[in-house]
């Protein structure tokens, strides 16, 4: 079981995301959480932008400025190999703490 | 990979700080935008932006602190404050980094000089095949020997050079200087004569053109050479070698063949050439003469054990084919007996090696223990160091400082130092090698030592070095941050007693390098004593203002029956210019290191003398008094009686109390010396003959007229004395030239010649000395590093005992107390030590026991100075404790 559930969630949504548009800025990364949870959940940017920091740092992701769809400029993140293989274990992590929780609620 | 990223990006700090700026601010537009989008005015999309962002400075700092989370931004932070630590006691960082600088260099400078001469092998393919073949034993002064390497007679030679069954290839060769140069502006370089397969069987690859082949034995007469690549680059310009390139050498354009790669210097250790020649097989070579040193390559599948049992077998049929003549039988029984072995050559052969090895090992270590004493310095004042932040540690954890943080800082100023001082050593190494190297360069003699930077004991000296500072620099701090904070806090610098258990280890520390430093004191003292013995050693003879020369005159074409006259001639003409004092020749310069000898029968004792055929002022040049009889005059020749002056050791060996005037002396026969019985007419008191450390050798002297014909050479060695040899050389070279055209005259210093020979005692006095005195000091810094802790640690017991009344003077006799107990421990185990060691030295002291009371003696009174000096200072400085102060700073 992974320690630091909680912030590896956030890892989570952030690496899935950008498993998924290939490459994104950290507004997209919030507006893409936002979207496809349905404002379930919402990823503030006080916790997205260390997050970012944090992952860039660890070389789970790459960074360059580009020019967004809307003209201005922002820093893209895409993820690498090493990423990958952090979402893919975290993915596996992240299904073993919702069967664990799971089972602990439905006990009775 | 992630941390290496992470390292480089902690430079870019500030790049990154405005990125993370920029990337913000595109955010809260991007957000703007959106709001816009859906219908907010600017004020409103602006003002929702900016309340769901949050400040933005604060969130720059979130993503900053993500670093300090990893552990990045502190490290950088560590080790600046590492740094400003040095820069507030630079006098510590100096010391710790000096002290390890020099230890660590000169471990690794003599060490790779020991490598250099001993260990490393020829630069020629497959050195470990080589084999060179000697007698085994030596040959015991038979013959005549050309120079240290001369095993083979030129008849020998050519026996064998046939007859190698386990060498795929063999060779000889020797070294002889060779004249290049026009006649009138000749200067000797350093020669190699080399049989035809030399080059082929060492493997030596041409640089340019070609090497000496078999082909090229033809002439005695040297028409071919192959010149050394530092020759060819620095006398022959480097240009391209053709078929016309030629040089001037023995008075004649010669042919340059080619030239030999940079890194081939000849088999001699230590030593090179500039020019190699083809060697030749005279009519009628001499049978006694010791030419050649002759070497092989084996064969595959023979080792030298092998090798050794067939040169071993063929040995009788060798020696008898080559027996010379013209020596007693007895002598010659001698000769037949001799036996050849095979012996490793891989590194080619030295003089060096057997010169140097007991010196340098001896430095090896002694530089050892100066990296020791280095070490239990540097561990004593990083204990102290440790000591004294002890306090700052405890208040940091109160703060809530982690423990790892706190280690890893003081980890990182240890390895500040360490990596400093280790840096430094090895940049120190190669120029100390090099000083070392051309410090035992003499006048006529440089050596050329190809010194390789050793990485295996840099790192091993380095990794000493650094792994003392770790461990003592960590495990205080270790402890102490184990400790409960609030304990710490409470004792602090304040405490009545200090840790005891620690001040041990400093204690023991402070012993072991009084005890080391006892030792390296002592063997200076030794070495630097053997040097000044020999330097005010009494040779019994005048040394300064004379100059030892060579004159050769086979131009003069006189005949041989007349040479004897014609020398005392040639010693009256240079006599009489002015300015010189008094001039003689002789066969054999005293102390030169060379010697001449024959089997003598004096009544019913048969043994051996050394002999030298002097004109009949040789006694007077020298100042050499006559104790009884008389002096030989130019009548002594061969026409007259034949008479000997011999020395008081010839006298006790072979005469005892007798009267020595007119006993016989008879001279056993060998090639060119016939059988003859001299008289003995005169006694001279007993003078040095080769070499300043002999003992007294039994002498006898002849006059050079009286030398046998057959032996009558056109040249002579000369002794002249004057008060300014400058000017007499200038003097005797135009006198003899205007008299005697085509004289060829050589001359050098006879006292640097004699100084020459010292230089290895030199260096052992230097170096020692210098180690010595190194030693002493770290003592005084050591010594007062711990009594300055201890200081600190006491201050407030001292405040109270003063303000009890206690006087300064016993405050300062307490501090005193506790150093004598140190030196007194120290010295104690270091006279021990000193005993056990300077067995090794035994050998290299001249005039001096190993076990030499009064060197032990100043060895230790110069410590116990050294010790109260350091002492003194925290002594005098406790004294002046102010109790109010002390007592209020609690």
């Amino acid at each position: 079981m992974a320690k630091n559930d909680l912030q590896g969630a956030l890892d989570l949504l952030i690496l899935k995301t950008l498993a998924q548009l290939e490459s994104m800025h950290g507004y997209g990364i919030m507006a893409h959480i936002r979207r496809v949870t349905d404002e379930l959940l919402i990823v503030e940017e006080g916790s997205l932008y260390p997050a970012l920091h944090r992952m860039e740092q660890n070389g789970w992701v790459r960074a360059n400025w580009a020019i967004t769809e809307y003209g201005r400029k922002a820093k893209w993140y895409a993820l690498t190999r090493a990423g990958r293989q952090q979402l893919a274990n975290r993915e596996k992590n992240w299904a073993q703490v919702v069967q664990g929780v799971d089972a602990m609620l439905r006990f009775a | 990979m992630g941390l290496f990223r992470r390292i480089i990006s902690l430079g870019r700090r500030s790049r990154l700080e405005r990125e993370a700026e920029a990337e913000l601010r595109e955010h809260m537009a991007m957000c703007i935008d959106d709001n816009i989008a859906q219908g907010m005015s600017r004020a409103e999309a602006e003002r929702d932006a900016r309340r769901r962002f949050g400040n933005p400075r604060v969130m720059r700092e979130r993503v900053s602190a993500e670093d300090a989370a990893l552990g990045l931004e502190s490290l950088w932070h560590d080790l600046r404050s590492a740094l400003r630590v040095f820069i507030k006691s630079p006098g510590f960082a100096f010391v710790v980094v000096a002290t390890l600088a020099l230890g660590i260099g000169a471990n690794t400078a003599i060490f790779e000089i020991l490598d250099a001469v001993r260990l490393q092998t020829l630069p020629v393919a497959n050195p470990n095949q080589l084999a060179e073949l000697r007698i085994i034993g030596g040959i015991h002064g038979f013959g005549i020997t050309d120079s240290a390497f001369s095993n083979f007679t030129i008849p020998m030679w050519q026996a064998i050079k046939d007859h190698h069954e386990p060498f795929s290839g063999i060779f000889a060769w020797r070294t002889s200087p060779v004249r290049v140069g026009s006649p009138d502006q000749s200067r000797n370089v350093y020669g190699l004569e080399v049989s035809g397969d030399f080059f082929n069987t060492l493997g030596v690859v041409p640089f340019q053109g070609r090497l000496i082949e078999p082909q090229d034995l033809t002439s005695c007469e040297i028409s071919r050479v192959v010149a050394s690549y530092s020759f060819w680059k620095s006398q022959m310009g480097g240009q391209p070698i053709t078929p016309a390139t030629t040089i001037m050498a023995e008075g004649k354009a010669v042919q340059v063949l080619g030239v030999t790669p940079p890194s081939f210097l000849g088999l001699v250790v230590g030593d090179r050439f500039d020019l190699a020649y083809p060697t030749c097989t005279p009519p009628n070579p001499r049978r006694e003469v010791f030419t050649y040193s002759v070497m092989g390559r084996l064969k595959d599948g023979w080792t030298l054990q092998r090798a050794s049992q067939y040169f071993e077998a063929f040995s009788p049929g060798l020696f008898d084919e080559t027996a010379p003549d013209g020596y007693p039988a007895q002598t010659i029984k001698a000769y037949k007996a001799f036996r050849l072995g095979a012996n490793t050559a891989g590194a080619g052969v030295s003089t060096l090696r057997d010169q140097y090895n007991a010196s340098l090992e001896i430095l090896l270590a002694i530089t050892g223990l100066v990296l020791l004493i280095a070490c239990a310095n540097l561990a004593n004042l990083l204990l102290a160091r440790a000591s004294v932040k002890r306090r700052e540690v405890a208040i940091r954890m109160s703060l809530g400082a982690s423990r790892g943080r706190l280690l890893r800082q003081i980890l990182l100023e240890s390895a500040l130092l360490a990596a400093t001082g280790a840096f430094l050593g090895a940049a120190l190494a190669q120029p100390l090698s090099r000083t070392l190297v051309s410090s035992l360069d003499t006048t006529d003699n440089t050596i050329h030592l190809t010194i390789t930077p050793d990485w295996r004991v840099l790192i091993f000296a380095g990794a000493v070095g650094i792994a003392t500072c770790l461990l003592f620099g960590t495990l205080p701090a270790l402890r102490s941050s184990g400790a409960e904070p609030l304990t710490a806090l409470k004792s602090g610098a304040r405490g009545v007693v200090g840790n005891r258990e620690r001040f041990s280890v400093q204690r023991a520390m402070v012993i072991t390098q009084i005890a080391v430093s006892m030792v390296l004191l002592a063997g200076a003292l030794l070495f630097v004593r053997s040097y000044r013995n020999l330097l005010t050693l009494n040779a019994g003879m005048r040394e300064s203002g004379v100059l030892s020369g060579g004159f050769y005159f086979p131009s003069e074409r006189i005949k041989p029956e007349n040479l004897g006259v014609f020398k005392n001639q040639i010693v009256d003409e240079v006599r009489a210019i002015p300015g010189i004092d008094n001039a003689a020749a002789a066969t054999n310069t005293p102390l030169s290191g060379s010697t001449w000898g024959h089997g003598v029968d004096v009544g019913n004792l048969d043994g051996q003398s050394r002999f030298t055929y002097v004109s009949p002022s040789f006694f007077g040049t020298l100042d050499i008094p006559l104790l009884s009889g008389r002096n030989f005059t130019d009548r002594d020749t061969n026409d007259s009686p034949l008479v000997v002056i011999v020395n008081q050791s010839f006298v006790r060996r072979y005469i005892g109390t007798a009267s020595p005037i007119g006993i016989r002396v008879h001279v056993r026969s060998e090639p060119q010396y016939p059988e003859r019985t001299y008289e003995i007419v005169g006694v001279v008191p007993d003078t040095k003959y080769s070499d300043l450390r002999e003992e007294p050798q039994v002498q006898s002297f002849v006059p050079i007229a009286q030398l046998p014909v057959t032996a009558q050479g056109p040249g002579t060695g000369m002794l002249i004395a004057s008060r300014d040899p400058a000017a007499a050389e200038q003097a005797v070279r135009q006198v003899m030239q205007a008299r005697h055209p085509g004289m060829q005259i050589q001359f050098a210093d006879f006292q640097r010649g004699i100084l020459d020979h010292l230089v290895g005692d030199r260096m052992m006095a230097r170096l020692a000395g210098f180690f010595g005195l190194l030693a002493a000091l770290l003592v005084v810094v050591g010594l007062h590093g711990v009594l300055s802790y201890f200081l600190s640690q006491r201050r407030s017991e001292i405040g109270i005992r003063i303000a009890l009344g206690a006087s300064r003077g016993r405050v300062v006799a307490s501090m005193l107390g506790n150093a004598c107990v140190m030196l007194a421990a120290g010295l104690a185990i270091g006279a021990v030590l000193t005993v056990f060691a300077s067995r090794g030295a035994g050998t290299l002291l001249f005039g001096l026991k190993p076990w030499d009371p009064p060197t032990l003696l100043a060895a230790a009174a110069l410590l116990a100075v050294v010790t109260v000096v350091a002492s003194l200072i925290p002594s005098l400085r406790a004294a002046h404790v102010n109790p109010i102060d002390s007592l209020r700073a609690e």
